[in-house]
This record gives structure tokens, sequence and C-alpha cells, in this order.
């Protein structure tokens, strides 16, 4: 096992740079979570790690060792590939016992590791099934197998759960994760859902053109984004963004938006807010569960308004509605209980202890 | 109020299941026929070649039913069997068609690895250029092969002409390019993260080639043996050109210039060479299309 460290690392495709400069830095034992979407070049930096794509720029390190130029059969890493990447010809245990073949393991050690890691996911029973004989989920677990047995440095993951269904997916993501902390692997996992990198993280890394936006564990990039971008992608559904202003009535400072609605600003945050130069553009950032119909949440905390919701969800435990508010769609989390109809005015309450302010020309949070 | 529903579904539904099949039933019918007329149009030429090789001389040229064996004789199999000349060319034949097909793999097997995988500055051009090459005419070869191989003699004093063995230098010409280029299109098939995942796992680049491509493009391996193999024990043009002596010749070649003596053609021993010299590849299809399936990259990605 050991760290992992991307220092200015670039990937460049003719013209394009695909990966602009990355640092990144992963302690021995961590799960991180490359997140983004699509081009992001989330896949092109793991494939740089597993030493699939060449380096353009900058270090990669692991275990403190510079391997740009190291092969990746000379890195010790293991890669899950999306499309599960199985050798047809070869059985279950054919396949996971490949790597330790090539390197000449004694017979002994490739069946008890093989054996073990067959026992950890569960496939016992299919150890002599050819890869065609299995579900996708089976597939998943022996390319998961594959990875295990070999005992590396670092485990790569490049969106394993892709090709799954959605229960699948919930099943698997719970699999994963039992294997890390049984193994304790540094780990480097790719995906585009949030939801995967928000549960499986340690830390989450949320990548867009090529950069990273930011990088903090599921909490902290869910609570205090940095950027719109991580604000809008984490999440779901995502973040309300309002156009607004920032308006001093009375010593009391305020968020207006549009000309009807005006709402007192935590005093927590005047300070910080008040230093804002009154001609920045700005947006109001709400996560749908601080939008809440004002019945249940008839506390001070809330600031009521009204709106008309052209769309309600039910989802069971929750309900989501979507109502237009001066020229921005928006979504409140409800509760079921309330008969709320399309069409059919909402008396609504806004939670301003949870508020983001963004500039809206830099996208960032302030 | 049921009923009335139910009869109204009834007749669509079987209407629209009925015109399927009866569709289907056409296509399949059509298909036979096309199928029979096929076959019997292909087979008449062996037919004959049988019924031919079990007459005697005067029966072929008695003016009797070309349909017809009136005194079946095996003397033309036996004869042709016994003769030291035809074993000669039969062994030729061999010789050069299973070092062809080897000669052949060798070489096609790793430049299609390497055209289709292994990125580098001129590959898809090299790819292309390989096909080209296919596309010359033998008819146009044969003669600045000649010329070559007898300023080879001239300077190196190893005369290449008139050996059953030139044809296992000379026949590669024409079965690498192809099977080269049809093994390109197998390898580019097989998903990439395969050898990607190989690699990962610690095999080189040879052993990914051994390991993991020569088993899962074996329809493709083995299509392209059956290629070599054919060309290898068909070709005329070319030992007609390189061998004259008869213990040089192979089967093609051999049986036309020891069975036609002047304008006298020994069409019962014609025809049974011709048929025992198609036999061996006959044989080989038959075997290895038991392998030759499709589909053996199943289950290696989502599918």
């Amino acid at each position: 096992m050991a760290e992992v460290t991307l220092r200015k690392v670039v990937k460049r495709y003719d013209d394009v740079e695909a990966v602009r400069g990355i640092d990144l830095d992963i302690p021995d034992h961590e799960f991180v979570v490359l997140v983004g979407p699509s081009g992001c070049g989330k896949s092109t930096t793991l494939r740089m790690i597993a030493g699939l794509e060449d380096i353009s720029d900058g270090e990669i390190m692991i275990g403190g060792d510079v391997v740009n130029d190291v092969p990746p059969k000379d890195r010790d890493i293991a890669m899950v590939f999306q499309n599960y990447a199985l050798y047809p010809h070869m059985t279950v245990a054919e396949n996971m016992s490949f790597g330790l073949r090539l390197k000449h393991y004694p017979k002994a050690e490739i069946k008890q590791r093989v054996t073990e890691a067959a026992r950890m996911l569960d496939i016992t029973d299919l150890i002599d099934r050819k890869p065609k004989q299995l579900s996708g989920g089976q597939r998943q677990r022996v390319a998961m197998g594959r990875a295990i047995v070999r005992n590396p440095k670092v485990f790569l993951f490049d969106e394993p759960l892709s090709n799954l269904d959605a229960k699948l997916r919930v099943q698997m993501r719970i699999e994963i994760k039992k294997v890390h902390q049984k193994v304790r692997t540094t780990t480097v996992y790719v995906t585009h859902d949030q939801v995967e990198a928000m549960t499986l993280a340690d830390r989450v890394v949320v990548m867009n053109h090529g950069r990273i936006e930011q990088i903090g564990p599921p909490n902290e990039l869910y609570h205090r984004p940095a950027t719109k971008f991580v604000a809008g992608f984490i999440g779901s559904p995502a973040m309300n963004f309002i156009p607004c202003r920032i308006e001093e009535s009375g010593g009391l400072l305020q968020v207006c938006v549009g000309d009807t609605i005006a709402l007192p600003i935590p005093p927590d945050r005047t300070a910080r807010y008040r230093a804002i130069p009154r001609d920045t553009k700005l947006l109001l950032g709400l996560r749908p569960e601080h939008l809440v119909d004002a019945q249940s949440n008839p506390s001070a905390t809330f600031q009521p308004f009204d709106a008309t919701p052209d769309v309600v969800e039910p989802m069971g435990m929750e309900t989501f509605v979507y109502f237009p508010l001066d020229g921005a769609q928006l979504c409140g989390r409800i509760n079921p209980g309330i008969d709320a109809k399309a069409g059919a005015p909402l008396r609504l309450a806004v939670d301003l202890n949870h508020m983001h302010l963004l500039n809206e020309t830099t996208g960032q949070v302030l | 109020m049921t009923s009335v529903t139910l009869d109204k579904a009834g007749p669509s539904r079987k209407t629209k299941v009925g015109s399927m099949s009866r569709d289907r039933k056409w296509a399949m019918r059509w298909s036979y026929v096309f199928l029979t007329l096929f076959a019997i149009f292909f087979l008449f030429p062996p037919i004959y070649m049988f019924i031919t090789s079990l007459k005697e001389s005067a029966e072929i040229s008695a003016a009797t039913n070309p349909w017809w064996v009136y005194n079946p004789t095996l003397s033309n199999y036996i004869e042709l069997l016994t003769s030291s000349q035809f074993l000669t060319f039969f062994k030729n034949s061999a010789l050069v068609s299973i070092f062809v097909v080897i000669i052949t793999m060798l070489i096609s097997i790793p430049a299609a690895f390497a055209l289709a995988r292994m990125r580098f500055w001129g590959s898809a051009t090299l790819a292309t250029g390989v096909f080209l090459t296919y596309l010359i005419p033998d008819t146009l070869l044969f003669i600045p092969l000649f010329k070559m191989f007898a300023t080879f003699a001239q300077w190196t004093g190893i005369e290449l002409i008139n050996h059953w063995w030139v044809l296992i230098i000379v026949y590669p010409t024409l079965t690498v390019p192809f099977c080269t280029w049809i093994m390109i299109g197998y390898f580019a098939s097989i998903p990439k993260e395969l050898d990607e995942a190989a690699i990962v796992d610690g095999a080189s680049w040879m052993q990914t080639l051994l390991r993991i491509f020569v088993p899962v493009a074996l329809p493709g391996i083995i299509a392209a043996t059956i290629f070599a193999f054919t060309v290898s024990w068909a070709q005329f043009l070319y030992p007609l050109a390189f061998t004259s002596s008869v213990d040089q010749q192979v089967l093609p070649t051999g049986i036309i210039t020891t069975l036609i003596k002047g304008d006298v053609f020994n069409w019962g021993q014609i025809m049974t060479g011709a048929l025992l010299g198609a036999a061996p590849p006959l044989i080989i299809y038959a075997f290895l299309m038991d392998y030759y399936i499709s589909g053996l990259t199943a289950g290696a990605t989502k599918g």
C-alpha cells in the first residue's frame, strides 16, 4: 500500500488540454473519488496514474517514487474497468490468478489468495465458470477479485458500476466499501455519479474542464462548496440558483429576490456579506431541503413566501415541488403529508441559515 | 362487455402475428429455393468429376450418358495412389502448404497485433499499405520475381528456380498481406480494455499477444489459416512458372503436366487427381469449422 501524489499533471491531445496541471495528494489507505461530468478529465487522470496514458507534463508518484516512465506492469497497481474486461477464455479462477501466474507465484499461494478473495466477494461457487456464464454483477465481482488477489499498492476503479442496473449498483457500492474497509488499500475511484462519490469516498475530488474544482470530505463539499459548479454538481436534486441582490434597510442586511421578496440575512453572516461590493452580480444558492413548506416549519428561522408549483413529484418519504421564481426554476422539498397540487398556490419557507451567496461572474461561493 | 372487448382484441392480434409468420415462412421458402439452386450449380462440377473418376477411358470417350457409370471401376484411384509421381506431388503440396501456413501465421499474427494495438508513428499508413500489396495481382508479380531469383542465383550461386521449396518463399507474398489485414480487423474488434487489463496485470506485449489475443482471436486466426492453406494448395501460376522438373512439382501443375500427354487427355485420372487434391482442404475445412465459432469474446465485457 502506498500514497499517490500528482504534481502539476498535464495531459494534452494535440492542441486539446484534457488535464490542466492538477495537484493531488492521496495518503495511504485513503479512498478518493474523482467525480465530474463527461470530458472533465477524471478518467484520463486515472489512466495516467495506471500508466495507460502518457503524461504530457508534471509528475506522478506512487509510494514516493516517480512513475512517469514506469510501465503499468511495474507500477504495482490493479485496475477495475467499467466493462469488466475479463479474459473470456479463462475461468473465474484463471482470471483472478492471471497476474500472479505471470509473476510466477507458488501454486499454493495463488490458490490461497484466489480462495480468500472469492470468499470475500462471495463468488466461491463461480470459481470454475467462464465469464459468459456470469451475470453483470458477478462479472464485476470477478473483476474486483482479480484486483484484490494481487494485493497491489493502489486500486484504480474506472466507473465500475456504470453498466449495472440501479439496484445492483447500490449492492455493489456497499460491497466495494466493505472490501476497502477490509483491505485498506489506497483507492482512486472514478465516477460521474455524485451519489457514488458521496457514499464511497473518504475525500471527493470534483473535476471540471481538466481542473480540480474542490477537494474535500463528502459533507464538506455538500455543505461548503467552493464554487457554483461544485454546489450545482453535488446533491440531487441540484442546488437552486436565484439571481439576487443585497440591500441594507434600517441597519438590517437583506437578500432581495425580485421586487417582492426581501429576506433578512442571518446575523452570523452579515459581517461577511456586508463587505461584498454592491455592484457584484449575485446568486442565492439554496438546496431543495432548505426550501420547505411553511406549514410544517413554523419556526422563526424559516422565512415564508408564496409560490405556485408547476410540477409536484411525490417520492414517498418526501415530495419535491418545482416552481418559478423571478425567472428561475426552483425545486423545494416539502412534507409528503402536504396536499400540494400543480397550479395551486403553496406557502413555502426558506431557511437562510444554510444559504449560499455566489458571485455570478466568477462562480465563487462568497 | 368483457367478451366484446376480447373479441375486438382477438382478431387484430391474430392478424398481426399471422402476417409476420407468413412473411417469415415465405422468406424461408425463397431462401431454400435459392440455396438449392446454388448448391446444385456449385455441386455440378465435383459430381461430374466423381462420376468420371469411376469410369474407364473407353467409357468416358464413348457416346453414352455422361451422368451415368455403366462399368464402375476404382482403377483410376488405384493407379494414382500407387504412382510415385502423384505421391511426390501430394507430398510437395502438403509440405509447401504446411510451411506457408506456419510462416504466414508467424508473420501475420504479430504484425496484425502491432498494427492494431501498438500505437506507433505511421501504423495506420502501414496497415493500409499491407492491404494495398494484396491488391497487386500475382500475374503481374511472377515475372519480376522470376527475374529476382535469376539475379539472386547470379550473385550467390544459389539456384532458387525449379525447387519445390521456392514456393515456400513465394507464397507468403500472397498470404501474409491478406491474413494480416483480416487479423488487424479481428484484433481491432477485441475490446481495448482486455489488453489494458492484461498489461495492468503485469503482462508484456508478447504475453498479452500469446495469452490473451491468440486464444480470444482464434476464430479469426482459423479463418486466416484456412485462407493461407487454400491459397498455397490451389496456387497454379507460381508453381507453373517456378518449377518444371516432375519431382519438384506440386499437385495442381503435376496433374496437368503428367496426365496430359500431347493432345491425349487422361480424363479419368485427371478427375481422380483433382478430386483427391481437393480432399485435404475439404477435410481441413470440416475439422476447423467446428472451432470456427464466433462469439468467443462473449462475457469479456458488457454485451
